[in-house]
């Protein structure tokens, strides 16, 4: 047995619209400076106000949030009282509502002890929607929040639970209109590496697969077509729904080495996610190629690559991923994204322990060695044809 | 080829353990030891309990407990007879077992998701074990 998690999810433009119809009086909206800036949490509150919620606003969520970042938070839960929490941004401020959500309903948890096998009973106080606004980290429809602990220079993507899963997901393409170019084509990379990495883990089922597939085909589409021309309504929106649709494949799929060390870049190198991912997935479908070629091979025919055989099919995926990336003016390399290779040889310990601890690794289809994630880190490093 | 749960399985499983080359590179920063219950059902009439000492690489001690003998360890990990021959014919993973409910563990849950690679590499000797089942 396995399960298949779903949040309710309104999407199309005025999707924003169902927010006058959730229940709830007290709704705390958990975002950032930049929704702020940009105007969608004055949208969001004008929303909420036209059906009488009293609203209070938590905008300090930082990128990558911390702990500490999570406490602040929660101390302002705490006293207002929500019975509603409106995540409204990226990964970030929604992965920070779901862990302010448990430290308030449930203050005697402390976070880095909290784990699948924790049963939370949450939505006692509030639930949770999710407003997701970059295209993306699918966390709106994920079981996960992944919080950094600053101390130890990890990333905890263990605090993970079904109850986890927001109560409803609104994807109004809105939001992501103003996405910079740059961030869209992060965070779409981070979509398509959720739906390929999805598609080959261990716990994969033929639910995950069906949107995974479908997420890469998605990607391969529009997310040029969204880099290039942002005011592209089709595209923008198309890259929303993939994104979530990722995060659904995912959550319920869990995922595999290449967010092992993206993660573990992110934490020791400040890399932003979405291209750490996608960078290390480039090496990864490589190291992978013999206990998963014919995974990716299926995903290159279904975005209509023709090849003589599987071996070639799979290779013509990483091709295929490499030249997007490129397209979109992405590094390929570690150095090219600025690591210095003296410094990466000196952090190496640390990267190959923190990489080993992620819980994204033991479902990968081919769990490295030490040596081998030694390996990998380098020739990401130097753009090396993977041939262990 | 042993039968499980026995003796002469643990004792094949620890030589399996201390021979794996990846299982050692995977668990080197691991130290604690384990009770493995198997509890009995349709097709296993009495309980069976191993003792398992695994640290930094190496099974120091494996066991099949006496009845009526106690043990302290870190870490309890117990499941139905038919779910462990699920776990050790690779048909469900430790992790998924544990959160579908047919396995329960007992012990710092957090110092194993740190460690799940270690936990895999030890249920892929485990199933490299010539295993005679009931």
């Amino acid at each position: 047995m396995w399960w298949f998690v779903s949040p309710a999810i309104v999407f199309g433009s005025d999707a924003l619209d169902h927010l006058n119809s959730i229940e709830g009086k007290r709704a705390l909206i958990v975002t950032d400076e930049q929704m702020r800036r940009l105007g969608f949490v004055e949208e969001v509150e004008q929303h909420l106000k036209e059906v009488g919620k009293l609203i209070e606003v938590f905008d300090r969520v930082e990128p990558e949030p911390s702990l500490e970042n999570v406490s602040s938070g929660v101390d302002v839960a705490n006293r207002f009282q929500p019975d509603l929490l409106v995540a409204l941004g990226g990964g970030s401020c929604i992965d920070a509502a779901k862990a302010i959500w448990i430290l308030y309903e449930r203050p005697d948890l402390r976070l880095k002890e909290v784990s699948a096998l924790t049963e939370l009973k949450l939505r006692k106080k509030a639930r949770l929607v999710a407003i997701p606004t970059t295209s993306g980290t699918g966390s709106d429809a994920t079981w996960v929040a992944v919080i950094t602990d600053k101390a130890e220079g990890l990333k905890l993507d263990y605090i993970t639970s079904r109850e986890l899963v927001p109560d409803i997901s609104i994807l109004d393409p809105r939001f992501c209109m103003k996405m910079p170019r740059n961030l869209t084509a992060q965070t779409g990379l981070d979509a398509l590496t959720h739906g390929i990495e999805a598609y080959v883990t261990t716990w994969r089922t033929d639910f995950s697969d069906a949107l995974a597939m479908r997420v890469v085909q998605l990607v391969f589409k529009y997310l040029e077509k969204a880099y290039t021309n942002p005011d592209d309504v089709e595209a923008r929106e198309k890259m929303h729904n993939a994104a979530s649709m990722a995060g659904l494949a995912f959550s319920n799929s869990h995922l595999g080495i290449a967010h092992s060390m993206g993660h573990t870049l992110g934490a020791v190198y400040k890399m932003t996610h979405g291209l750490s991912v996608a960078l290390s997935n480039l090496y990864v479908m490589q190291f992978n190629r013999d206990v998963a070629g014919e995974k990716y091979a299926e995903i290159a025919r279904g975005l209509g690559i023709t090849a003589s055989s599987t071996k070639e099919a799979a290779a013509a995926l990483v091709s295929a991923q490499k030249d997007l990336m490129n397209r979109l003016h992405q590094p390929v390399t570690l150095s090219q994204s600025g690591i210095d290779r003296s410094r990466m040889v000196l952090d190496m310990k640390t990267l190959i322990e923190r990489t080993n601890m992620s819980a994204c690794t033991f479902v990968a289809p081919r769990v490295p060695s030490s040596k081998e994630l030694e390996n990998l880190y380098l020739y990401a490093l130097e753009g090396r044809e993977v041939d262990f | 080829m042993a039968k499980f749960p026995s003796e002469d399985w643990i004792k094949l499983f620890k030589d399996a353990v201390n021979s794996n080359a990846q299982y050692q590179d995977a668990a080197k920063t691991w130290e604690g030891d384990f009770l493995f219950v198997v509890k009995p059902d349709s097709a296993l009439k009495e309980e069976a309990t191993f003792y398992v000492d695994l640290w930094h690489g190496k099974c120091r001690d494996a066991a099949l407990v006496k009845p009526g003998e106690t043990k302290q360890t870190a870490f309890v990990y117990e499941g139905l007879y038919g779910n462990w021959m699920k776990l050790i014919n690779k048909q469900i993973d430790p992790i998924q077992g544990l959160l579908t409910g047919k396995f329960k563990l007992r012990g710092d849950m957090l110092k194993v998701l740190r460690a799940v690679g270690a936990a895999k590499a030890l249920v892929d000797t485990a199933s490299k074990v010539p295993t005679e089942f009931t």
